[in-house]
């Protein structure tokens, strides 16, 4: 992905170039003087059409919201910071903030781990490769909410019963209802579907390696595991800053998986921020949750420019 | 990690890294990692199949409750086969679900959303590449991606009301969500492959005399195929998948997608696990089905997105 900054212009485009040919050649960034066919700016005006209207004009409307005492509808007063400062008083909003972050960190670091391993072990020499990909992928398909319900079934009833036959304790009572380890169970689902996407993109790192550089580590004497650590994740470094980014982005939002296994409990111990954000409606709290989800996009823009920073020229491990 | 401990490197034993990372195993027989006589590592083909369980559990488990009576299926017992087998569940699911309804809103918010992040993304990518230059298409590209951090939980209380005051509260609105969504990530593809184009194609084309319109659609578009797939996919999985959205965008019940209905079973059919399940499965179903069809271009797709 590297984020792509276009540093520089390709060139003249258009059939209009030809009247002008030595125009922004050389200098970079100066607009040249042939004039721009206005069909580019139709070309562009859907997408910043639909673009204000679905992302900027809400959030726009949302931040101002959040200084209001509004319930969604009817009147309302501005009342300042006075959402913002009662946040940090809720521990409702922050135990929701808790949970997401513990779980997302958690989350990514399973996740990777698990995703690099099956990359490692489907582009090694294997017998049923074309299967074992195939098999591996499917999670990706499958709605999140779909297959929390059939993972709480698995969870609520078929675990216990297996506890019970194996006489223990621990797993004889449902995890969903446990309210020190509903997260694990969250934690299991999202990695049952997330592990293929990030596993497919570790793939495609790993096949960029060249067979050249494990022959050279081979004939320095390295071992597998020195050059799985000294070759092989250097490597593909690139790759897990991707996957960690993307990974981090999607488990702060968390949402469908959680509805499908807790709901949110028992009580409100797997409760995500976007949970409690999409309660404004109910409870009346409509500009509160406003500003929440306001401290929540500050928080997610500063966890990806962190995480940018961290791994920027590095080799991540 | 390495559930390697390779302390013999290679001949067939452990490691998962196996051949991709050194695989001679001395130093004198320096083949190549993937050629030739390396022998298949057994024993990682052996943990992959082990892990595929974890995979094909569940939709067993979805297949064989599907199948049961109802009076089987409250037993909890997730593994004992049906008996008396019966496919009674699914016309009932069928039904309580209004199944073909459900089934052609999701296919429409899918058609919608996939022909849109295609479309509307590609002629914003194509004329930001080609206006480089211009400060307008510059700051443009930057707007539409800054959108990259904005995730829809942020804006979706404000959007909830705009949608309803729009008319959009229905499946087009959530299709429109998911284009408007997906646009920053597609965009940033699509550019990223339409600086890879060499520009002499088009001029040529342009000398014989198409405007900028034939110009997109008979050639540009066209050499965006592989990106096409790739943004079509993802567009494809996640609005057929999704839950988020129509849930709180869609007000009328009757208008809501495949997945959102799987929730009444957690509400009022809560004992009728056949029942369920064989809606489950009738949810999962067709993207699994349209995945094993297309699988070659799922994967490179989904790779192509990672690299550029």
């Amino acid at each position: 992905m590297s984020t792509t900054t276009p540093t520089r212009e390709p060139g003249t485009a258009d059939g209009a170039a030809s009247d002008a040919p030595a125009t922004g050649r050389g200098s970079v960034l100066r607009p040249s003087r042939r004039r721009t066919d206005p069909l580019y700016h139709l070309f562009l005006l859907p997408a910043l059409a639909l673009f204000t209207l679905a992302v900027t004009l809400p959030a726009v409307l949302g931040f101002a919201y959040s200084f209001t005492n509004s319930i969604g509808f009817g009147d309302w007063d501005v009342i300042g910071l006075r959402n913002y400062i009662a946040m940090f008083r809720d521990q409702g909003i922050l135990d929701s903030y808790l949970f997401t972050l513990g779980f997302a960190l958690v989350t990514v670091v399973l996740v990777n781990a698990l995703a690099f391993l099956l990359a490692l072990g489907l582009t090694s020499r294997i017998r049923f490769t074309a299967a074992l990909r195939t098999i591996y992928v499917i999670p990706m398909v499958i709605s999140g909410i779909v297959i929390a319900f059939v993972f709480q079934y698995l969870f609520a009833n078929t675990v216990p019963m297996l506890g019970e036959a194996l006489g223990s304790e621990a797993l004889s009572v449902s995890i969903l209802a446990n309210e020190d380890w509903a997260w694990v169970a969250i934690v299991i689902v999202t990695a049952w579907q997330s592990i293929p996407a990030t596993m497919l993109i570790y793939i495609a790192g790993l096949v960029t390696i060249p067979a050249d550089v494990y022959e050279a580590a081979s004939i320095d004497g390295a071992t597998g595991r020195q050059s799985l650590w000294h070759v092989t994740l250097p490597l593909v470094s690139g790759f897990i800053v991707i996957n960690t980014i993307l990974g981090f982005k999607n488990y702060l939002n968390a949402y469908d998986i959680i509805v499908g296994l807790t709901d949110g409990g028992p009580g409100v111990a797997t409760r995500s921020v976007a949970m409690s954000i999409f309660r404004g409606f109910e409870g009346g709290d409509y500009a509160y949750q406003m500003a929440n989800a306001m401290v929540f996009f500050l928080i997610s823009i500063a966890l990806a420019g962190l995480q940018l920073r961290l791994t920027r020229g590095r080799t991540v491990l | 990690m390495s559930t390697a401990a390779p302390l013999a490197p290679a001949s067939s034993s452990g490691s998962p890294s196996g051949s991709s990372s050194s695989t001679a195993p001395t130093p004198r027989r320096r083949r190549r990692g993937r050629v030739g006589r390396d022998r298949v590592n057994v024993t990682t083909t052996a943990l992959l199949i082990l892990g595929a369980l974890t995979v094909l559990v569940p939709l067993f488990v979805t297949v064989n409750m599907s199948l049961k009576t109802t009076e089987q299926a409250v037993d909890g017992n997730a593994f004992s086969l049906p008996s008396p087998l019966t496919l009674s569940s699914f016309a009932e699911a069928w039904s309580l679900t209004n199944f073909p309804r459900a089934f052609a809103i999701s296919l429409f918010i899918t058609v919608v959303a996939v022909a849109g992040e295609i479309v509307i993304s590609s002629l914003a990518a194509y004329a930001i590449v080609r206006n480089w230059d211009r400060r307008l298409f510059r700051w443009s590209f930057f707007y539409l991606l800054a959108a990259m951090f904005i995730p829809f939980p942020v804006v979706a209380l404000p959007q909830i009301q705009l949608t309803g005051i729009l008319g959009l509260d229905n499946p087009l609105g959530v299709a429109i969500l998911h284009v408007a969504f997906a646009m920053a990530f597609n965009t940033l593809l699509f550019t990223a492959f339409l600086r890879t184009i060499p520009l002499e194609l088009e001029e040529s084309m342009r000398m014989d005399g198409a405007g900028t319109w034939r110009v997109f659609w008979r050639l540009i578009l066209p050499l965006l195929g592989p990106m096409c797939a790739t943004v079509g996919i993802f567009a494809f999985i996640q609005s057929w998948n999704d839950f988020m959205m129509p849930s709180l965008i869609i007000s009328d019940p009757s208008l809501q997608t495949v997945p959102v209905l799987q929730n009444m079973f957690q509400t009022q059919f809560s004992n009728n696990y056949n029942v369920a399940f064989a809606s489950y499965l009738m949810a999962m179903a067709p993207a699994i089905i349209v995945y094993l069809f297309a699988q070659r271009w799922v994967m490179s797709g989904l790779t192509q997105g990672a690299i550029k």
